[in-house]
């Protein structure tokens, strides 16, 4: 049995078809449905057992990044929304997507009445496109558990500094839900622009302690084939892209489950 | 949502004397001349009546250059020296001749609908349009600039029965960013506001949309500066089978999207005038681009389209409804009630409703029965969806208020009473001083200068501003090489994921030829466009053109000459690289008067060539860093003793006389050969030569793969007597390319290239250092990669 897959977009979405893609070719059955259709209660979000909320700009990221798709989703899905985490399903927010997770407060843990953390505008203060090299830390995250240690991917964001309070990043660090961190090509300490946007510690994606909630800035869903990457016309590759295994390992984890 | 319309105004035209009339013209900003006045003057008056305003203003819009491109469908005197002849549609004679005469079986739609349509594979074909926003960008950089591609991306909505918009090209042209603020002219904004508001604009509306920007170029030169010029291209991708468009009486018209407000008001015809320092009063004619609201008619858009909810479509741009019902409705006629047109606010008089060119805007033509479905998509993503009127079997377009009729023409007046203008041309090439520039010993600090030089330096800070890798189809992005950071000569992607086959988009513009003549700068700019296309692996025989004209004022002879020129080189060239025009658009009137000192400046007449190639297997691609120590660089292509209005001569100050021309026999050889061996993989870099020619090429290459490069000037082939190595390396001649090929393909490599000119100039070295032998074997230039990449990349680091 495939999995089903609920890519939820709403006005400003823009990375659904790519991230539909993504999960086709990792063997499940990805659906991109309105917000508004589980809103209106024409469907249940338990009608599938992985929620994507995928890059874009969400009702142009008025206020701020991803806040009013948040505010709608902790306003009028909040128990469905729950009741989905709740039943052991999982969730990943990439990029827009992320940064709706965080303002919902389904990370770095649920807390749904207070946001813990935030992602801020980039220290360059723009929009920046650019690949970047992600570290693979030891964490209970679900949707990395055969991605490899050092994996490369694009982001293109103007909010993407994660940042909060210490004691917030203690727990996050201690709790070790950081999953990846942005590091130069050797793995060593990234700078700018190696660290794009100048996330505290680095942090380029976290998971909830179960490690079934992940939200991440970069674009797995853009490195699928050896022909995305930056270099692919100078080096030898896999032909298999470093995004892949993302949207396959959370595959897998539903299949085992 | 209903509205109380303030009333209406009658005109009095139909016994008004000449000059009464063109007052009526510039007091309602309608930029109709004479003859038009009079021929609107004759249909009243055979109706017995006088116009109302929305039917003046109707015509004004439809009839406008920018909507009808009056000067290049119309006749024109032209004289060239002893040489004159009278030119009958210019457009149809040039450009639209290449099409016809070449007569591709891939060419599905051309120059008829809002974008060109090629096929692309066995179920999708592709749409591609270029436009200008050069006017509102001017006074409004961020906003002109924002609905300039917002406007594009609209057309690839209303191509064919709307496409999927799945790529950005912009460029740019603005004066020198470093321009003396005391010398920015009365009621223009200084070159770097224009600039950033420009990229701004841009990034926000093309990154919210979701469509990638992953080409186009940015140019500089004094005489942009108080007319910046904004070209916007979109690439779509279209079900073979909904590509056709009609309409039916009875269709309901229904128009979706933004609401109608006071923005953008006369856009058309005032693109159709020169600027000066009271433009800025006409703040209005500037639209409000709000990106998510066309990113949700698109989303609601293509499912209507694939449920087959509509027959026709069209986008409102310039002229807004008035435009869109007058365009759709040509063939049976329409009736609109304007009451039931949803407004931002009230207040609107009718005609401003029917002309506003508010943004975000579609009509569409739904027959009856599909009206609640097509409502109901709409209404679950949020969009507004309005029926607005509906298409009539009466030949005419009638504009109601309640029971009042506001507007009455005839179809067939309004689209085909406009009484075509003769114009005047005259070309006569300027003459300028011809350089006598000292011999330096060391090429270096020239090469450091050009590499600088505002068109050439890095624009890594305007591309990473824009996301190039949304939709997850980028092959080969715009900066490439070890650190992602050197000059791509096109982009590829593949826009149905899973799939190989690509589109390579590229472009090529060079506006500093036209200071010797605008036909080789036409020639060079499609030479370029071409160079870009086979230089990452495209091919001639699947490619096609757009060209995008801006212009000064045509009413000037000289500067309308130059336009003939420019337009004569686009059938000539084109013809022979046997690459059609699929779609193409001119803005003219891009000069500004200062109204104290009385002095005009026009723009250098410039000509962006936009082209488009499908590729069967994109894993041939091959981008333009040197890859491997050791390998060969070739030159292919004959260098010639031209360097007017080349680089070089600009770093001493002058343009000379010989401009680059274009052989195009010899071009096609070259490129046909050259796509024969990238297709056989024994190219692993090339770089097409284009300003600083063949130094900045290998500079280029040689940084972006992190490499160095030692070539020798006496093995470049030429074709004049060329005895100076700084002519050699810096001649902009056209039709060349430098190639890596690794040792064990040289063999194959050169029995190919046997019938092109073709020579082995050097190697790629371990040592990161650009090295250039002259003729005498001396070294004439030495330069680590690092300093020639940090000039190239200091200019815009901002």
């Amino acid at each position: 049995m495939k999995p089903k897959v609920l890519i939820l977009r709403t006005a400003g979405t823009n990375c659904d078809y790519e991230t539909a893609y993504a999960f086709e070719l990792a063997g499940a059955v990805p659906e991109r449905v309105h917000v508004n259709t589980f809103i209106s209660r024409r469907r249940r979000l338990d009608e599938f057992q992985i929620l994507v909320l995928p890059g874009g700009f969400s009702y142009g990221d008025d206020i701020a990044a991803g806040s009013l798709l948040a505010n709608e989703i902790r306003h009028k899905l909040r128990d469905a929304m729950l009741a989905f985490v709740d039943a052991g399903k999982l969730v990943i927010g990439i990029c827009n997507g992320f940064q709706v997770l965080v303002k919902t407060g389904l990370l770095p843990g649920r807390n749904t009445s207070q946001q813990q953390a935030t992602l801020y505008l980039n220290d360059s203060a723009r929009f920046e496109c650019r690949w970047v090299y992600l570290k693979l830390e030891t964490s209970p995250c679900v949707f990395t558990r055969d991605t490899a240690d050092i994996i490369y991917l694009p982001v293109a964001h103007a909010e993407g500094k994660f940042t909060a309070s210490s004691p917030v990043l203690d727990a996050v660090e201690t709790q070790q839900q950081v999953v990846f961190r942005y590091v130069n090509a050797d793995g060593s300490p990234a700078e700018y622009p190696a660290n794009p946007n100048g996330s505290d510690h680095a942090i380029a994606g976290i998971c909830d302690p179960t490690g079934r909630i992940f939200g991440m800035m970069p674009h797995p869903e853009r490195y699928l084939s050896r022909l995305n990457h930056p270099r692919w016309t100078r080096q030898p590759l896999p032909d298999e892209g470093d995004g892949l295994s993302i949207f396959r390992n959370a595959v897998n984890y539903i299949r085992e489950t | 949502m209903s509205h109380a319309l303030p009333s209406v105004q009658q005109i009095e035209l139909i016994d008004a004397d000449d000059s009464r009339l063109m007052e009526i013209s510039r007091e309602g900003v309608l930029s109709l001349n004479l003859a038009e006045m009079q021929a609107i003057q004759d249909y009243f008056r055979r109706l017995g009546r006088n116009p109302t305003d929305v039917e003046l203003e109707t015509l004004a819009q439809t009839w406008s250059e920018h909507c009808v491109h009056k000067t290049f469908r119309g006749v024109i005197e032209y004289c060239e020296g002893e040489h004159s002849e009278l030119i009958d549609n210019l457009l149809k004679h040039t450009v639209m001749r290449v099409t016809n005469e070449l007569s591709k079986p891939w060419c599905v739609s051309v120059f008829k609908d809002n974008a060109g349509i090629i096929e692309f594979d066995e179920n999708y074909n592709l749409t591609f349009k270029v436009e200008t926003h050069n006017h509102p960008s001017a006074l409004e950089p961020y906003g002109g600039a924002g609905t300039g591609i917002g406007g594009v991306i609209r057309d690839t909505l209303g191509a064919g029965l709307g496409a999927k918009p799945i790529l950005n090209t912009d460029v740019f042209c603005f004066g020198m960013p470093d321009m003396p603020y005391d010398e920015v002219p009365r009621g223009s904004l200084h070159p770097k506001r224009i600039f950033k508001g420009v990229v701004a604009g841009v990034r926000d509306y093309g990154n919210r949309m979701g469509i990638p920007t992953a080409n186009g170029a940015i140019l500089f030169d004094k005489r942009y500066t108080a007319n910046p010029l904004v070209y916007c291209g979109n690439l779509g991708l279209i079900p073979i089978d909904r590509c056709e468009k009609h309409v039916c009486p009875g269709d309901k018209i229904v128009v979706v999207g933004g609401k109608t407000g006071r923005d953008g008001i006369h856009g058309a015809t005032f693109s159709s005038l020169e600027l000066d320092e009271t433009s800025q009063d006409l703040g209005s004619a500037v639209q409000i681009g709000n990106p998510i609201v066309e990113k949700k008619v698109t989303d609601a858009l293509m499912q209507a389209r694939d449920r087959q909810l509509y027959r026709n479509i069209t986008d409102c741009g310039a002229g807004g409804l008035s435009s869109a019902v007058g365009e759709m409705g040509e063939p049976v006629g329409a009736r609109v009630h304007l009451k039931t047109v949803p407004l931002k606010y009230e207040g609107l008089a009718p005609w401003e409703i029917w002309l506003s060119e508010a943004q975000e805007r579609m009509v569409l033509a739904v027959p009856s029965e599909n009206l609640d479905e097509l409502l109901h998509i709409f209404a679950d993503e949020d969009v507004e969806a309005t029926i607005i009127g509906e298409f009539t079997d009466t030949h005419k377009l009638q504009v109601y208020d309640e029971d009042q009729l506001l507007a009455e023409l005839d179809m067939e007046f309004l689209h085909e009473g406009v009484p075509r203008i003769t114009r005047k041309a005259v070309w006569s090439p300027p003459e300028h001083v011809e350089p006598d520039i000292p011999y330096p010993e060391d090429l270096g600090p020239a090469l450091l200068d050009i590499l600088r030089a505002p068109n050439v330096a890095s624009k890594e800070w305007v591309i990473r501003q824009y996301d190039h890798e949304v939709q997850g189809a980028s092959v080969l992005k715009p900066l490439q090489g070890i650190e992602n950071d050197g000059p791509g000569d096109a982009c590829i992607v593949t826009p149905v994921l899973g799939s190989h086959r690509g589109v390579i988009i590229s472009n090529g513009l060079n506006p500093k030829y036209s200071d010797i003549d605008p036909y080789w700068m036409a020639a060079s700019a499609i030479d370029e466009a071409l160079r870009n296309v086979i230089a990452v692996g495209g091919n001639l025989e699947r490619t096609a053109l757009l060209d995008n004209f801006s212009w000064g004022n045509p009413d000037k002879p000289d500067r309308l000459g130059g336009f003939v020129r420019a337009a004569k080189a686009c059938y000539d060239i084109a013809r022979i690289y046997g690459t059609p025009f699929i779609s193409g658009k001119d803005s003219l009137n891009n000069e500004y008067r200062d109204s104290v000192t009385g002095e005009q400046m026009a723009i250098p007449g410039t000509l962006l060539i936009s082209a488009i190639c499908v590729m069967e297997d994109v894993a041939h691609a091959v981008s333009m860093d040197a890859k491997h120590t050791g390998n060969w660089i070739y030159v292919l292509g004959n260098t010639h003793d031209e360097l007017g209005g080349s680089h070089y001569y600009a770093l001493h100050g002058f343009i000379g006389n010989r401009v680059p021309q274009v052989r195009a026999e010899e071009g096609k050889r070259t490129m046909q050969s050259l796509s024969t061996a990238i297709s056989e993989g024994l190219v692993r870099a090339c770089h097409d030569c284009s300003e600083g020619g063949i130094g900045v090429a290998a500079a280029e290459m040689a940084f972006a793969g992190g490499l160095g490069i030692e070539i020798s000037l006496v093995d470049v082939p030429c074709a004049d007597d060329m005895e100076r190595n700084d002519r050699l390396l810096f001649s902009e001649s056209n039709s060349r390319f430098l190639v890596e090929v690794t040792p064990e393909d040289r063999a194959r490599f050169e029995s190919l290239m046997r019938d092109v000119p073709c020579g082995c100039i050097g190697r790629v070295t371990e040592q990161p250092q650009l090295v250039v032998r002259g003729m005498d074997a001396e070294v004439v230039l030495s330069l680590p990669i690092a300093r020639c990449k940090a000039a190239w990349q200091e200019t815009f680091d901002w």
